[in-house]
């Protein structure tokens, strides 16, 4: 049987991959939603929590950056039920995969919020905002725009990260890929090539929607420095 | 008290160097006092500490009869009620110059945003930019940012502005729309301090120009008697080469 | 804490995890390094028939997951007739996926040098090839050499995931040991204090390296 024969045969289980791949997508929407609002959270103290908070806020960053994907997810999955909790695999993986990403975020952020010239926050201030409201109505928005870019990367690497909670026992689209490979393991290479296809769908459509809110939230005068056009 | 604005004895000091060496002096309601000095004799440092954008180390200041310097002071109250005109314009750059108008009435003085907009539009018309609303600010000239930056501060109804070389960052033939709105604000009774090097409309708007230098006022007094008779020699020296330099009457 | 204390006894294991670590991410870097210029030079410089296919590559491998492209390795090529050990199968994936991160940033480093560079190496009288190789390359890796470090970093941290093809790495290690004494607790608190070293020891050494080959006023646009 040739290869596309094969491809032809995988699309008997495509269905199934394609439920599972759901798992994926469920996954990542947690994920980035712990990751964005932690993120902005440890950004927004790395530049303004002062001595204590900002150390500790780096601490955290460069702890879950430095702590491989995988052993987070073990970590969170085993970690608990050592103390006689127990934990499903989704929950573990949304938490170890969120707040990895937060910790990502964070610098991303950060950098977007230290791109801004001080003179944004003087100006706000001067007319008599507090901090948190100069940080919400002036300094935010600038930076989430410019974090966009930046972001999208953020967001390509994740989508294909959630297939490491394979690891933990998710049933996401990589554990079903096995399946069918258990189950006819001349079929191997053409599951593979599907659910890698799945993913160069998932990541495309991801970037080609990051772009067009980039596009829409563009304004003039606004950009990284050192970005050219 | 009677002054709307009374600054007494302040100091400032940025590691060893003492920018500020006890400053004071009063200003009335409608009045224009326009300060001249040198570079890097405290001007900015003297303006921002007036709305303590940056904290005095000693002295006190005097908004109508409350004393902004107290610590009991909410800041952001009295700020409301000082505008403040940057060198480089800083504005919002993420809103247009409607919405950077009209940031300050919503988000500092709780206006509902059909009023902050209409208010927004006067304020823009006022400085002659109503067509420019929906600009960005990278869509404006220099001298156009600098008047959306005098109409945010004006859409805050403020007691008084206070201006930091408003013009030093404009081509030359972008500085007279700018003071021409100055000057007409001037005119309809706005009290205003403005720190500039522009000695032609010091000379015609101002009631009063001080100069500082090194961190201390050298000498003040109305325009016609500190430009023909300086009585300090500081003075007489710091017009000359301001002349020199700006042409004169600007 | 029992078991921290008990962590002494499979130290000497998890050492040899970490060596098993360190050799297959030097392996895949290498292996990409050289793959990941060759598609560069193939994209920037290539007539379409070569520029084409590099640029396939390079989206296939960045909008795929690194496990999937494992297991097409380890499981897949078999299908067609070539077995590999797995761990050639491991650092091939690894050395694969990261050729076309790092063939990205080849690019943008190239890109980056200015043009006037290539036409006075020309106005020398060097061939095409001369002036990318003394002149355009020598100047594109020192401006690659932050992104670099970073991809350095990231495929030590993803290397982890060979243990899904039974590699004993520092991962697979952790996770043999733990599943033998079932106490993935402490074991993997352990594990993740070695990559947290490992991960601080290389990437400070990279940062010193930085500094050493440093030429003043080069440097990427918006890169730093
Ligand atoms: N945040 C700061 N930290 C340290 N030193 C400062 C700071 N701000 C101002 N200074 C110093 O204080 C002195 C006075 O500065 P200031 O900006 O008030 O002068 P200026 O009269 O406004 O000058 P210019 O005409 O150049 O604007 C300068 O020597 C300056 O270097
Ligand atoms: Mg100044």
């Amino acid at each position: 049987m040739g290869f596309l024969g094969q491809l032809g045969q995988v699309g008997h289980y495509l269905p199934m991959l394609l439920r599972a791949s759901l798992v994926n997508l469920e996954l990542l929407w947690a994920l980035l939603l712990i990751g964005f609002s932690l993120g902005t959270l440890v950004a927004l103290l790395q530049v303004y929590g002062g001595r204590l908070l900002g150390t500790l806020a780096y601490i955290y960053e460069w702890v879950f950056r430095s702590v491989p994907a995988l052993v987070l997810l073990f970590l969170f999955y085993y970690g608990p039920s050592h103390f006689g909790l127990d934990i499903q695999s989704f929950l573990a993986a949304c938490l170890a995969l969120g707040f990895r990403s937060s910790a990502y975020q964070s610098q991303i952020f950060r950098g977007a919020i230290q791109a801004i010239p001080t003179g944004q926050m003087v100006a706000a201030r001067a007319l008599g905002m507090s901090r948190p409201r100069a940080i919400l109505h002036v300094i935010l928005p600038q930076a989430f725009r410019l974090a966009i870019p930046g972001w999208s990367n953020e967001f390509s690497s994740v989508t294909k990260d959630t297939t490491l909670a394979y690891a933990v026992g998710l049933n996401e689209i990589m554990r079903y890929a096995k399946i069918v490979m258990d189950r006819q393991y001349e079929l191997a290479m053409a599951t593979f090539i599907v659910v890698a296809l799945v993913f160069l769908a998932f990541t495309y459509s991801g970037n080609a929607l990051l772009g067009q809110l980039e596009r829409r939230f563009r304004i003039p005068g606004l950009q990284m420095p050192g970005a050219t056009l | 008290m009677n002054a709307l604005l009374v600054v007494e004895d302040l100091h400032k000091r940025y590691g060893r160097e003492e920018v500020l060496k006890g400053v004071s002096f009063e200003l009335e309601r409608g009045e224009t006092k326009v300060i001249i000095g040198p570079s890097g004799t405290g001007k900015s440092t003297l303006l921002r500490c007036i709305n303590r954008l940056t904290e005095p180390d000693r002295g006190r200041v005097w908004l109508d009869g409350v004393e902004v310097t107290s610590p009991k002071t909410n800041i952001n109250r009295i700020r409301a009620q000082i505008g403040f005109v940057f060198q480089d314009f800083n504005l919002f750059t993420h809103l247009t110059a409607l919405e950077n108008v009209r940031l300050g009435p919503m988000r500092v003085l709780g206006m509902k945003k059909a009023e902050a907009t209409r208010l927004a539009m006067e304020e823009l018309a006022r400085v002659g930019l109503a067509d420019k609303a929906e600009a960005y600010p990278a869509q404006l000239s220099g001298g156009q940012q600098q008047r959306v930056s005098i109409a945010r501060a004006l859409a805050m109804n403020p007691k008084l502005i206070l201006f930091d070389e408003p013009t030093s960052a404009l081509d030359p033939e972008l500085i007279g729309e700018v003071l021409t709105v100055m000057t007409k604000l001037a005119q309809e009774g706005m009290t205003m301090i403005v720190v500039t090097h522009e000695m032609g409309f010091a000379r015609s708007v101002a009631d009063e120009i001080i100069f500082m230098e090194k961190g201390v006022i050298v000498e003040q007094g109305p325009p016609a008697q500190l430009f023909s008779s300086p009585k300090h020699p500081r003075t007489a020296e710091f017009l000359r080469k301001i002349t020199e330099l700006y042409g004169g009457e600007g | 804490m029992t078991g921290f204390y008990f962590a002494w006894d499979f130290l000497p294991k998890l050492a040899q995890g970490l060596l098993l670590t360190v050799e297959i991410t030097a392996a895949c870097i290498s292996l990409g390094f050289v793959l990941g210029l060759l598609l560069a030079l193939g994209r920037v410089y290539g007539p379409r028939p070569i520029s084409i296919p590099c640029s396939v590559y390079v989206h296939f491998f960045r909008g795929t997951p690194l496990l999937t492209q494992l297991f097409m390795v380890y499981f897949g090529l078999p299908n067609w007739g070539v077995h590999l050990s797995a761990l050639t199968s491991g650092i091939l994936a690894l050395g694969l996926n990261t050729a076309a991160y790092q063939a990205e940033y080849f690019r943008g480093a190239i890109q980056a040098v200015k043009r006037g560079q290539l036409l006075a190496a020309r106005a020398l009288g060097m061939s095409r090839l001369q002036a990318i190789r003394h002149v355009i390359l020598p100047q594109a890796f020192r401006i690659v050499i932050p992104s670099w470090s970073n991809e350095l970093i990231l495929m030590l941290k993803y290397s982890s995931i060979v243990f899904s093809i039974s590699l004993l790495d520092l991962m697979g290690m952790g996770k043999r040991i733990a599943a033998r004494h079932f106490n993935y607790f402490e074991v993997f608190i352990v594990v993740a204090l070695f990559y947290l070293v490992l991960v601080f020891v290389l990437s400070q050494s990279l940062r010193w390296l930085e500094r050493r080959v440093r030429v003043p006023g080069l440097g990427a646009p918006g890169l730093r």
